[in-house]
């Protein structure tokens, strides 16, 4: 007869048992700076998404005989801008570009470089230093000047910021993957897996994957409020959108010369970057937390 | 020691070639023929087919960065399309205007920095401790240039007390350590150490509150040691890292000023890379891009070396 | 006796070092010409300092590392060769239970779905591998109603290794492997966790192979010990005679260095002398003798090879092996 279970093992709740993501969930829900913040970035997304019927006017149209009103003026709850378009709706629409142009570059390279760094902690060996190797070679440029030198070369367009955006971000992520992966895939439940017989593929999808893919999506996370800075910053030099498109780095450029004018309706769009970019951040933080009270 | 030295320097190599050839492909990344990437719009014949043979367009790629090299490793980068000028000397004249840009913002960032990292790492856990680390956040979500344009809206349009651009009279290329010039600083540098101050806040305060938290501390406080000597520990433990991290942020700062010196106008290598791309000057875009990316190399290599110096837990084997 | 249930031939794993340039070739020989057979239905507990390559010879046998040379051969046959046991059978006939409670397993599983992965594996269908995985747990003494569905990090360290057990039990193996199975645990949950391994090997009929560097837990559950340093094999007997007449002078220092309440058991063996020697460059010949008290000259000019002493009692040291050249082994020889 086995040993019954041992009385001194302290007693287990009978309740139901939690997976890891619902109790990362339940702890971020308490957390309330970073439901704040996902509150923050939901209205101004959801802004973004819907802006015909959100903006008051459009965004395109303004007269120069409007230009430059103040925050306040009549019809223009934000003032306008230097050609008399009206500053909210332009700043409400502008979160479309600024929003895709910040967020997607982090995606692309959440992909790509999660791929790149799972595979070569997994694999280890030389695959693994030709991998990390390459990746080095683009970390070797700081990342505002590795953006500007690929967006200069390609050209001004967004679809060549977001390439150059892509690339700044994938060495971070994959050195970020390919660390955790080699930490995992040390462990050994993995080893034990090896030794019941499993096969690789099996071994990355039920063991590697899910221990592996929380940790680079939290640090991805927080890229992404980089990633609104520099994407901005790369339309700010005139290396992303063009005008007339509304985005809001790009409107900071535009509006430079009338700080002297009208100094705050200048700052505006700036205003709403930081306000993305910080939430991100304080968001990424709180995720963070909640999925490190787990061991 | 000096293995070490000698195997570090090993290592840059191939970094630094790699580098090369990234900053090489840039032309060849531009749309349209190489050619009329160098070629000024307004060049002879004589003029093209002379630049023609010197690129080597006309042989294979391997071949044209062998040649690339040869002439870069002599220090000729070029003529730039816009000026006329070689891209060297344009290079020359910005450099140090951007070191003096770096450095300020260093002074400021890594002070400050250090003291506010160091408190909020004392009194870990405080309400000290929270708004330091919520200056920190926010230090490093602000998009730098746009405070940039917040400081010369406050100090510049509203109150007048600094000048919104420039590096001072005389131009590009003369500075002089005067209150004129200094005037000219003061913006752009704070501007551009926001950045850092955050990072090595946050870098420090996490270093001073693990280190006063691990056993060794509670041994010292039990043997009676000062506050002042205590302090010291920390310090020596904290140092290595915070040096580290510092040296790579000074590395971003001359890197990554573009920004911050398109805002002020400040005749940089930033503001360089700014005329170039937009005359689409790509033999001076292709230099200054090399000369920034190797002094970030080389100061790389300067931190790790400095760090493996100072720390004697890493093994020097 | 019918033939053993498993044989090691002369393992060999060397690891290579990176750094120092200026030695020759860096390696270390984690193990160096280990042989040893495991009859079945027996414990054969394995002891020996950190270092001396009981982890790495557990992990060699499992396949989870690659010898450098030597043979592993089951019923007879051997493992990973041609005509000889194919590797996943090896794989269904082995299993280990490691030290770590926590890292052995995969924090985002339920411990069913951990139990359940190997039979999985091997084709056992989803409903059949689940029954299988709540009998098992009914017989690690964990309740399947309560237990199944749980995670990890919701258990104690015992439970954690009950779990681990009924996971190596998933393929039915002939032969578990228990590397520093319940050291890291508190002593009382120990006992329990060790009474649950000896019921299991008599209720399955199992061979273990118990690592340990707890001298007491070994003598407790072996039927026979090998004592191993810087990858060789020292000593290796009935456990009787291991703990009661040893022959090799450091399984003595191990012996006389266990805390005993026993007035009488006062030993009066010398304690071990000298710094633990380089793995990399291990003195010649014998390789304990730097630290022998017995050392002579012969100790470094030969290596000693492990001799039969008693039946089923070997010891690879000249001063217990009579005709070697040393002192004290003709004055055995003289005594016996």
């Amino acid at each position: 007869m086995s040993a019954a279970a041992p009385s001194m093992d302290f007693p287990v709740a009978a309740a139901a048992a939690q997976g890891y993501w619902q109790g990362v969930f339940r702890r971020l829900l308490r957390d309330k700076v970073a439901v704040a913040c996902a509150l923050v970035l939901l209205a101004i997304l959801l802004a973004a998404i819907f802006a015909p019927y959100v903006a008051p006017a459009d965004p395109a149209k303004g007269s120069i005989l409007k230009r430059l009103q103040p925050i306040g003026a009549e019809g223009f709850p934000l003032g306008s801008d230097e050609l008399g378009r009206d500053m909210l709706s332009r700043l409400i629409y502008g979160g479309r570009l600024s929003l895709l142009m910040g967020i997607s570059p982090v995606v692309f390279a959440l992909a790509i470089g999660g791929f790149l760094g799972i595979v070569a902690g997994f694999v280890g060996g030389r695959l693994n230093t030709l991998i990390m190797r390459t990746v080095d070679v683009f970390f070797a440029f700081p990342s505002v000047l590795l953006a500007v030198a690929i967006s200069g070369a390609l050209g001004a367009g967004i679809a060549n910021a977001l390439i150059a955006l892509t690339i700044v971000f994938i060495p971070p992520i994959a050195r970020v993957a390919e660390s955790v992966t080699t930490q995992v895939r040390g462990l050994d439940f993995v080893e034990a897996a090896r030794a019941s017989g499993a096969g690789a593929f099996t071994i990355i999808r039920v063991h590697i994957l899910g221990n592996v893919l929380g940790p680079i999506f939290v640090y991805a996370t927080s890229l992404v409020s980089v990633s609104m800075i520099l994407a901005a910053g790369l339309s700010f030099l005139g290396l992303g959108t063009k005008p007339p498109d509304a985005e809001w780095g790009l409107m900071l450029n535009t509006l430079r010369t009338a700080i002297y004018i009208q100094p705050w309706v200048a700052a505006l769009p700036g205003v709403l970057i930081f306000v993305v970019s910080i939430s991100f951040n304080l968001l990424s933080d709180g995720l963070r937390s909640a999925m490190d009270v787990q061991r | 020691m000096i293995a070490y030295l000698l195997k570090r320097l090993g290592l840059v190599v191939p970094i630094a070639l790699a580098v090369s050839v990234v900053c090489f492909a840039l032309v060849y990344l531009a749309p349209g023929d190489p050619l009329s990437a160098v070629v000024p719009s307004d060049a002879s014949k004589e003029m093209i087919e002379e630049l023609k043979k010197e690129y080597g367009f006309d042989k294979p790629i391997p071949v044209q960065y062998a040649i690339w090299l040869g002439r870069t490793l002599t220090g000729n980068l070029g003529q730039s399309i816009a000026t006329g000028r070689p891209v060297a000397a344009e290079i020359g004249n910005a450099i140090g205007n951007t070191l003096i840009l770096a450095l300020a913002a260093s002074l400021v960032g890594f002070t400050l920095g250090a003291v506010l990292g160091t408190v909020a790492g004392y009194f870990s856990g405080s309400w000290i401790d929270k708004v330091v680390s919520a200056i920190a956040v926010a230090g490093v979500s602000v998009p730098h240039y746009w405070l940039g344009m917040v400081l010369v809206i406050v100090f510049s349009v509203i109150l007048g007390w600094l000048p919104a651009m420039g590096a001072g009279p005389g131009g590009s290329g003369e500075w002089a350590w005067d209150a004129e010039h200094l005037k000219h600083l003061v913006l752009p540098a704070i501007a551009l150490s926001v950045i850092p101050t955050s990072i090595v806040t946050r870098t420090i305060r996490a270093l001073v509150a693990e280190t006063l938290s691990k056993e060794f501390v509670t041994a010292l406080i039990a043997k009676g040691l000062r506050q002042g000597a205590i302090f010291m520990h920390v310090v020596k433990n904290v140092a290595p890292t915070a040096l580290a991290v510092m040296g790579v942020q000074l590395g971003y700062l001359m890197g990554g000023s573009i920004l911050i010196e398109t805002v002020f106008s400040w005749p940089g290598t930033g503001f360089l890379l700014n005329t170039a791309i937009f005359q689409r000057d790509v033999p001076l875009l292709q230099g200054t891009i090399l000369v920034l990316a190797m002094f970030f190399v080389a100061l790389n290599l300067l931190v790790d070396v400095v760090q493996t110096a100072l720390d004697p837990r890493i093994r020097r084997t | 006796m019918s033939a053993p249930l498993l044989q090691v031939v002369d393992l060999v794993k060397r690891f290579p070092l990176k750094a120092a340039p200026f030695r020759r070739r860096a390696v270390v020989h984690a193990v160096d010409g280990v042989s040893f057979d495991l009859a079945a239905g027996e414990t054969l507990g394995i002891v020996g300092e950190s270092g001396c390559g009981k982890s790495t010879t557990a992990r060699l046998l499992m396949h989870l590392i690659e010898p450098d040379e030597g043979r592993i051969l089951l019923d007879g046959r051997e493992v990973g060769r041609p005509n000889g046991v194919p590797m996943a059978a090896a794989r269904r006939a082995m299993q280990m239970v490691f030290q770590d409670s926590f890292a052995s397993l995969n924090p985002r599983l339920t411990v069913e779905a951990s139990i359940a992965f190997a039979p999985r594996v091997h084709g056992v269908a989803e409903p059949e591998a689940r029954a299988r995985a709540q009998d098992l747990l009914r017989k690690v003494g964990l309740d399947p109603a309560r237990f199944a569905a749980r995670y990890p990090h919701e258990l104690s360290g015992g439970q954690r290794q009950r779990i681990n057990i009924a996971r190596a039990l998933a393929l039915q193996p002939r032969i578990v492997i228990l590397d520093e199975a319940v050291s890291a645990l508190d002593k009382s949950v120990e006992a329990q966790v060790l009474n649950l391994l000896m019921d299991l090997k008599r209720e399955l009929g199992l061979t273990y192979l118990f690592i340990s560097h707890d001298l007491n837990v070994v003598q407790y559950v072996s039927d026979r010990v090998m004592v191993m340093y810087l990858g060789k094999v020292v000593e290796i007997g009935p456990v009787e005679r291991i703990y009661g007449a040893t022959a090799h002078p450091y399984t003595r220092a191990l012996l006389s260095a266990m805390p005993t309440m026993d007035p009488a058991h006062r030993t009066a063996a010398p304690p071990l002398q000298g710094d633990p020697p380089n793995p990399i460059d291990p003195p010649s010949g014998c390789r304990f003798r730097t630290r022998c008290p017995f050392a002579e000259e012969v100790c470094a000019a030969r290596e000693p090879l492990l001799q039969t002493i008693d039946p089923a009692h070997r010891v690879a040291c000249h001063a217990a092996a009579a005709g070697s050249g040393h002192s004290r082994a003709t004055a055995l020889a003289a005594a016996a």
